[in-house]
């Protein structure tokens, strides 16, 4: 899933400081499963931006809502008998969100009330990790279904570099260094030599790094 | 080994079975061409070749390719090191066509420290290509005239192809896999990690020439003298991939009032005693960080002074 992290309030109340009544958006996609943008985060977002503003002696009304999903514009059509009733609207979803918003009512303006992190999921509770960057061209099956392009700091593709401390990444001890597992699981499997071909420079064009990306599916576009 | 690739002096000094010494010096946080002149200074006719450093520990110095050149034009001979956390594959092969135009021919492939250890933590990384790729690409410009893209180069750059190895890091047992690989990416030679746990440098040295590597690849081994306990214990504790025994930190501290520094060069001393008659080791590269001046001391009492004249 895409996970996110909440802004911080102070961040959201200066985005909206000149509104007197907005309405904030959760989704119940990712950001659900996430926890940072489903109704329940609505909710204590809402009231807290109800609370401090009245601390401040500032006049603000916060609706509440949650749509099916923010990147879909079938839902996103919901919004269209409320949405010009606020001076603005928080989008709780990733950064995909509140585009979609701004696309559906180019009149409105919308605001991102998350930071959108990266593709990954839970790894405890309370805790998610990256494990995938989008590079548009999978490799995993080639290091055992670990990706060093989303989990290697640098990104090597032929092995650790020299920091890989006690099975942790030189750049925080909160960090697995990835080749460290890939290295230990090909051992244990008795496939270390699957790591001893000079995997060949990546190519880019796939990832973001050939420009914004669309996915084309012909048979739906035909039918559709 | 084959005819000259390069070129280089410290081709010509491997290649004549010459025991190697290399030395490395950081370029300036600016542009004080003086200071730096003077550290080339302390190293000229001591060393082999001398390492530019790129950026090294992600701090922004003046390019390691421009002190390269100017280290030609003082007679000296630069090992122009680069690294692939800020240079794609466009910046890669046009800087390395400049350097080699500038009469550098020697390069040493790195990956690089990550720029979170450097003063632009904020800083957008780049790695297009890793290391063993670096390697792979600079020995196709070389030796089949070609970019990586197969397009033809006018004038192929003709250097002698370096890279790095860490017997010490995790995972241990792949680190001579590891090299194997940088060697048959094209690696003519290796610069080894700083090393203070002989025990575990022998046993790697043993896999290396059990493995046929030494036949293909010149290996130096790294060394950088302690200066202080103080610098003895940060490596030890605070430099990844750097292992620095309990015993050496014990000798250092040991050392009389105002002695350290001289205990850390007889521990230098004597590894390089020891790496001239260890099987596989072709030479030394001596890291003196900021104390170039002490390098032609250390070269002489190692007895490595004076320095081959390469044909």
């Amino acid at each position: 899933m895409i996970v996110a992290d909440r802004k911080s309030l102070s961040e959201i109340q200066d985005m909206v400081r000149d509104c007197r009544k907005i309405l904030l958006v959760g989704c119940k996609g990712c950001v659900t499963v996430c926890n940072v943008g489903g109704l329940k985060e609505v909710q204590v977002l809402a009231a807290t931006l109800r609370i401090a503003a009245k601390i401040e002696g500032r006049p603000l009304i916060v609706e509440e809502t949650v749509l099916e999903r923010q990147c879909d514009p079938e839902y996103v059509e919901m919004l269209k008998p409320v949405v010009d009733n606020f001076d603005a609207v928080v989008s709780m979803a990733c950064g995909v969100g509140p585009q979609f918003l701004s696309e559906a009512y180019p009149q409105q303006r919308f605001f991102p009330a998350v930071n959108t992190t990266f593709f990954g999921g839970a790894v405890a509770h309370g805790i998610w990790e990256e494990r995938c960057a989008g590079c548009g061209t999978c490799i995993i099956h080639y290091f055992d279904g670990m990706c060093p392009v989303a989990r290697c700091s640098k990104s090597l593709m032929n092995g650790p570099c020299g920091g890989s401390d006690h099975g942790k990444c030189e750049i925080s001890r909160n960090i697995n260094c990835i080749w460290d597992m890939i290295v230990r699981k090909k051992t244990e499997q008795g496939r270390l030599n699957d790591l001893l071909d000079i995997v060949p420079a990546k190519n880019w064009q796939t990832a973001r790094d050939g420009g914004p990306r669309q996915s084309r599916r012909e048979e739906l576009i035909q039918n559709g | 080994m084959d005819d000259l690739k390069s070129g280089s002096n410290l081709e010509k000094v491997l290649k004549a079975g010459h025991f190697a010494l290399t030395g490395e010096c950081g370029p300036p946080k600016g542009a004080n061409i003086a200071h730096l002149k003077e550290k080339f200074a302390h190293l000229k006719g001591v060393v082999d070749a001398v390492n530019l450093t790129d950026n090294q520990t992600a701090v922004v110095r003046l390019s390691s390719w421009a002190a390269s050149a100017i280290m030609v034009q003082d007679g000296l001979e630069p090992n122009f090191q680069m690294v692939c956390r800020d240079r794609n594959r466009l910046a890669m092969q046009s800087d390395i066509l400049g350097a080699y135009a500038l009469g550098v021919r020697n390069m040493l492939c790195l990956s690089g420290d990550h720029q979170k250890f450097g003063n632009h933590p904020a800083a957008k990384n780049v790695y297009d290509i890793d290391s063993m790729q670096l390697i792979s690409l600079v020995k196709k410009m070389r030796d089949e005239g070609r970019f990586m893209n197969d397009d033809v180069i006018d004038t192929p750059p003709r250097l002698f192809i370096g890279a790095a190895a860490n017997p010490f890091a995790e995972p241990f047992d792949f680190r001579i896999y590891r090299m194997t690989k940088k060697i048959a990416a094209g690696a003519d030679f290796i610069q080894t990690q700083c090393i203070y746990n002989m025990d575990r440098f022998r046993v790697f040295m043993k896999q290396a020439v059990d493995m046929g590597l030494t036949e293909k690849c010149f290996i130096l081994a790294g060394v950088t003298p302690m200066k202080t306990v103080g610098m003895a214990s940060y490596m030890a504790k605070s430099v990844p991939g750097m292992e620095v025994p309990e015993s050496l930190i014990k000798r250092l501290k040991g050392a009389e009032k105002g002695k350290v520094a001289e205990e850390g060069i007889r521990f230098c001393l004597e590894q390089i005693e020891e790496f001239k008659t260890m099987k596989g080791v072709a030479g030394v590269h001596l890291m003196a960080i900021e104390w170039e001046h002490r390098v032609p001391e250390i070269a002489e009492r190692a007895g490595l002074l004076p320095r081959p004249v390469a044909p």
